[in-house]
This record gives C-alpha cells, structure tokens and sequence, in this order.
C-alpha cells in the first residue's frame, strides 16, 4: 500500500515539475538574427487590436527586425499613462488632446501622424431623437432634450474622449438615467446601446466588424468633428533610460514607411467593401479632438 | 442560447482539428498554472503543516495572514504585482513584467494562501491523540511528518485541488502582468476574455468549453488519487 500511494505521489510530481521544465525550454525556442535589446514594448489601443491591423504589421515588423513586440492593449487614456511613466517604448494612440500635454512637455518624441478613420453615432432604426442627418454636436443635444439612452464607454478611452469633447462643444453635461456608463471596449458597448436600443459613438470598423450583432443604424457621419486621428510616438530616451530608444525608432520607422502604409490603406477591402483606415504619413492633421 | 451551442461546437471542432493557435494556448495555460500550483504546494504545504504543529510567536496572527490570503481579490494582486514589476518599480530591474515568470508570480501569491490554509486546516483536524500515537510507536521525525499527510490526505488533495483551481481561474492578474501577448502569455482565460471584448462569443465560449475540459481532466486525476482508497483504520 504505502509503495503504491509514493508511486502516485512521484507521478504527480513529475508530471508537474515536466510541465514547468517544458515551459523552461519553450521560452528557449530559436530566434531570428537579433538587435542587442529585442524586447520593445507598444502601448496602443485596443480598436486596432479588435480590426485585426496589429496582427498583420507586428508579424512583418518582427520578421524584417528581429524585434520581439510585446503589445499592450488599452483605452488610449491608460496608454498614454503607461507611455509617460516610461514603461512602454513607442506608443500608436488617437486621443491628440490627451497625447499633447505629454508631447509639450517633452515625454514624447517623433510624434507623427499615422493614420485616421471616423467615429459614427449609431441608433436604432426608428430614431426617436431624431438626429438622422444632423452634425455630431446638434444630435448630441436633440439626444440629451429628448433623454434618449445614449451608452457612453466610460473608460477614458480615445473613443471615450472624443465623445466628451462633442459634449462640451454642444454646451451639455450628460447627466441622468439616460445617459449609461458602460465602462467597457467598443464592442461589449455596442452590443449594451442595442439591447438597450439607444445612442453611441463608435468608431466606423469596430461597428463594421459587430454589425451581424447589432440593430443599430448609422445615423451621423462624417464631417471635421467625427474624425479619429492616430499618432504613433516614441516615448522619449533622454527622460526615460530604461526605454528601448532603437527599437522603438525602429518600429516608428516602419509604421511611417511606404510599405507599411500601403499595407494599412489596404487594410479590410476586401472584408468590408471600404477601407477601415486611411493612411496619413507626411501629412498635416486636420479636424478630430 | 444558440450561442453556447454554436460555441460547444466549435469547440468540437477546434480540438478535432487540433488547431495549432488553441493547442499552444491550451499547453502554455498548462504550464503557467502546473508550474504556480507545484510551487504553491511546494511552499504551502510545509507552512501549514509548521503552522498546525507549531507554538510560533505570534502564530495566530500568521494563520490569520494565511486565511485573509485565501480571500486576496486576484485584482488587486495582480494590481499590485504589475506596479512593483513596473521598469521603474521596485522590482523592475528583474525585467519579469509580460512574461510567464510575471503570471507564475501573480498566481502562486493567490494560490499558496489556498494551499496553506487547507493545509493548516487539515492537519488541526487529526486527532492529537493519533499524533501522540505515532510518537508512541516509536516514529522519527520525517515519519511522523510522513504519516501525519497520509492522514490529512483528503484535506492535503482539497488544498492542492484548490490552489490549482486559484491558479487556472485567475484572468485579471493574468492580463495585467502577462499583457495577453500572442506567442508568449496568452493562455486560456485572457484569450476568452479578449474574445468577449472582441464580440466573438462563439469562440468565446469555444475556449471556455476547453478551458472547462482541461479543468475537469486534472482535477478528476487529483480527486482519484484523493478517493481511491480508503485506509483501514
């Protein structure tokens, strides 16, 4: 009996000191030709994780450079906080108000325009506000006289701060029982704003990608206001030592290449019959928050 | 719900196809929490057990460490573990955060107090007569330790159980010192919960099936070692 129980317990032991030496030599897998410092961590947001575009240019990326990209997904707010504390070595954000006072005062380098798309305010298709047609800020306030639901992200997210800049500029504070904080990413809101059959702002692909899931029309679109910036930036070497100053030129670099933003431009075609991005490098920024 | 079933089915259908993106998943969930979950035992068993048999100074507030340990919110720990392995945290200069090293980390802080305190639990529960007993016939230290386990045996399998189950559950602390990143840290629960924020609940639920499946499997391993035998008394 007693042989029997150690068999069993040596067993188990085994088996679980295996597991952990296995994960051991998987962490020592061959590399491609590799730059002194590989690792580079991207601080971005997760609307370009969810259209699928990271998965595309990260594997390129890391194939032409042998850096290994640890990319941190979340509401640009938190990106933008985790790039100015230095933990993070390049960052791909589209909140400009948000990114500015870090780049004045110097916490950012090389910020560059990378691309943009637009923001759209969805409904249900009977529209009992009635906003159908109307610029961003009129609907807002048609939404917020008439007590409309309108589901906000709540999550200082890009696509949150946008959403609180049309506010201000239509001279409202949303505040009430119709106006619901959702706290989460895009889509998990979209899906809250259809069963609730209310309002939101959502950017154009992330609608485009939940659409089977969704009864929401697009009901405002268009326009200076509507439109979502992207800058990709690096976080800057001489006030942060521990960032990886090569590796993030590196990657900046090739988000603003020719290729790269062909690739972008071209980026869902064919799934969606529209491009969800269009590519900006070298140009000058016009409209957004 | 057709949802689930869709899900069920893709579930089916993932592992018939032995898709290489959800087996490498599946194997590296495996990993991270075997690995967290020997070294919770491995540290958890020896502190129950001294705290169980030991007059330490100042031993009830240290079982009380242990048993607040049980109810850590897994958030907070990672919270906490994500600061201190921070670049410019305290422990940055190990360069852990976003490895499976940082997730082993965040998982055995919740799954030892688990371990411990079943432990402790366990071992209080013997009879001290039966302690006396073993004394009696003559046993030395390590058999009196050995035997003393083989009489806890089912509280000792319930703590190992549980502190694996802490351990394969954790998602929040997972996500924020793993990062979720492909080829690296993702494992089972942050990829379901990136699916959900995602909006793909079909293969949100597909990987919870198989999440549940590889549960199942190693817990009905560790319940037959814990059932299969009852010892005449």
């Amino acid at each position: 009996m007693k042989k029997n129980s150690l068999w069993l317990c040596g067993l188990v032991v085994l088996l679980l000191l295996g597991l952990a030496g296995c994960a051991k030599k998987q962490a020592q897998a061959p590399q491609p030709p590799s730059p002194a410092n590989k690792n580079l961590i991207l601080s971005s947001t997760t609307d370009v994780q969810d259209t699928g575009l990271m998965d595309v240019l990260i594997p390129m990326f890391q194939t032409q450079t042998g850096y290994v990209v640890k990319p941190i997904y979340n509401g640009s707010g938190q990106a933008i906080a985790l790039g100015a504390k230095g933990e993070a070595d390049i960052l791909i954000t589209h909140a400009p108000s948000a990114e500015q006072p870090d780049v004045a005062n110097g916490d950012f380098i090389n910020y560059q325009l990378l691309m943009h798309n637009s923001y759209v305010i969805v409904g249900p298709p009977d529209d009992p506000a009635k906003i159908k047609g109307l610029s961003a800020t009129d609907a807002l306030k048609k939404i917020a006289a008439a007590k409309a639901v309108f589901v906000s992200r709540g999550d200082n997210s890009g696509t949150n701060i946008e959403e609180k800049a049309l506010w201000k500029q239509a001279g409202i504070t949303p505040n009430g029982s119709w106006y619901l904080n959702a706290g989460q990413g895009m889509a998990p809101t979209l899906l809250l704003a259809s069963q609730k059959t209310g309002y939101t702002l959502t950017d154009l692909s992330t609608y485009l990608a939940q659409q089977k899931n969704l009864q929401l029309d697009i009901l405002v679109q268009g326009g200076k206001a509507l439109t979502n910036i992207y800058h990709v930036m690096q976080v800057n070497p001489a006030k942060f030592s521990k960032v990886n100053a090569d590796g993030a030129k590196a990657f900046e670099d090739f988000m603003l290449s020719p290729a790269t933003q062909k690739v972008i431009a071209d980026f869902g075609k064919d799934k969606y019959g529209q491009p969800l991005y269009y590519a900006d490098a070298g140009n000058i920024a016009t409209g957004g928050q | 719900m057709s949802v689930i079933g869709d899900g069920m089915i893709q579930a089916g259908r993932l592992l018939i196809s032995g898709d290489p993106e959800v087996l490498r998943i599946t194997w590296r969930t495996l990993q991270i929490t075997g690995t967290a979950t020997l070294i919770s035992v491995v540290i958890g068993v020896p502190v129950g057990v001294t705290l169980a048999l030991r007059k330490v100074f100042g031993r009830w507030l240290m079982v009380s460490a242990v048993n607040f340990g049980m109810g850590l919110p897994p958030v907070v720990v990672g919270l906490f573990v994500w600061l201190l392995l921070f670049r410019y945290g305290p422990l940055g200069f190990l360069d852990l955060l976003y490895t499976p090293g940082a997730m082993i980390i965040a998982e055995v802080i919740i799954a030892f107090p688990v371990v411990a305190g079943f432990t402790l639990a366990a071992i209080q529960a013997i009879n001290p007569k039966m302690r006396f007993q073993i004394l009696a016939l003559g046993a030395n230290r390590w058999q009196f330790l050995w035997l003393l386990l083989r009489e806890a045996r089912l509280g000792l399998l319930a703590a190992v159980i549980a502190g694996f189950g802490s351990a394969i559950s954790e998602v929040g602390a997972a996500m924020m010192v793993g990062g979720n990143i492909e080829g690296l840290t993702r494992v089972l629960t942050t990829t379901i919960d990136q699916e959900v924020s995602m909006g793909d609940f079909v293969l949100a639920i597909a990987l919870s099936v198989i999440l549940l499946l590889l549960t199942f499997f190693v817990t009905a391993i560790l319940t037959w070692y814990q059932q299969h035998r009852r010892q005449p008394q």
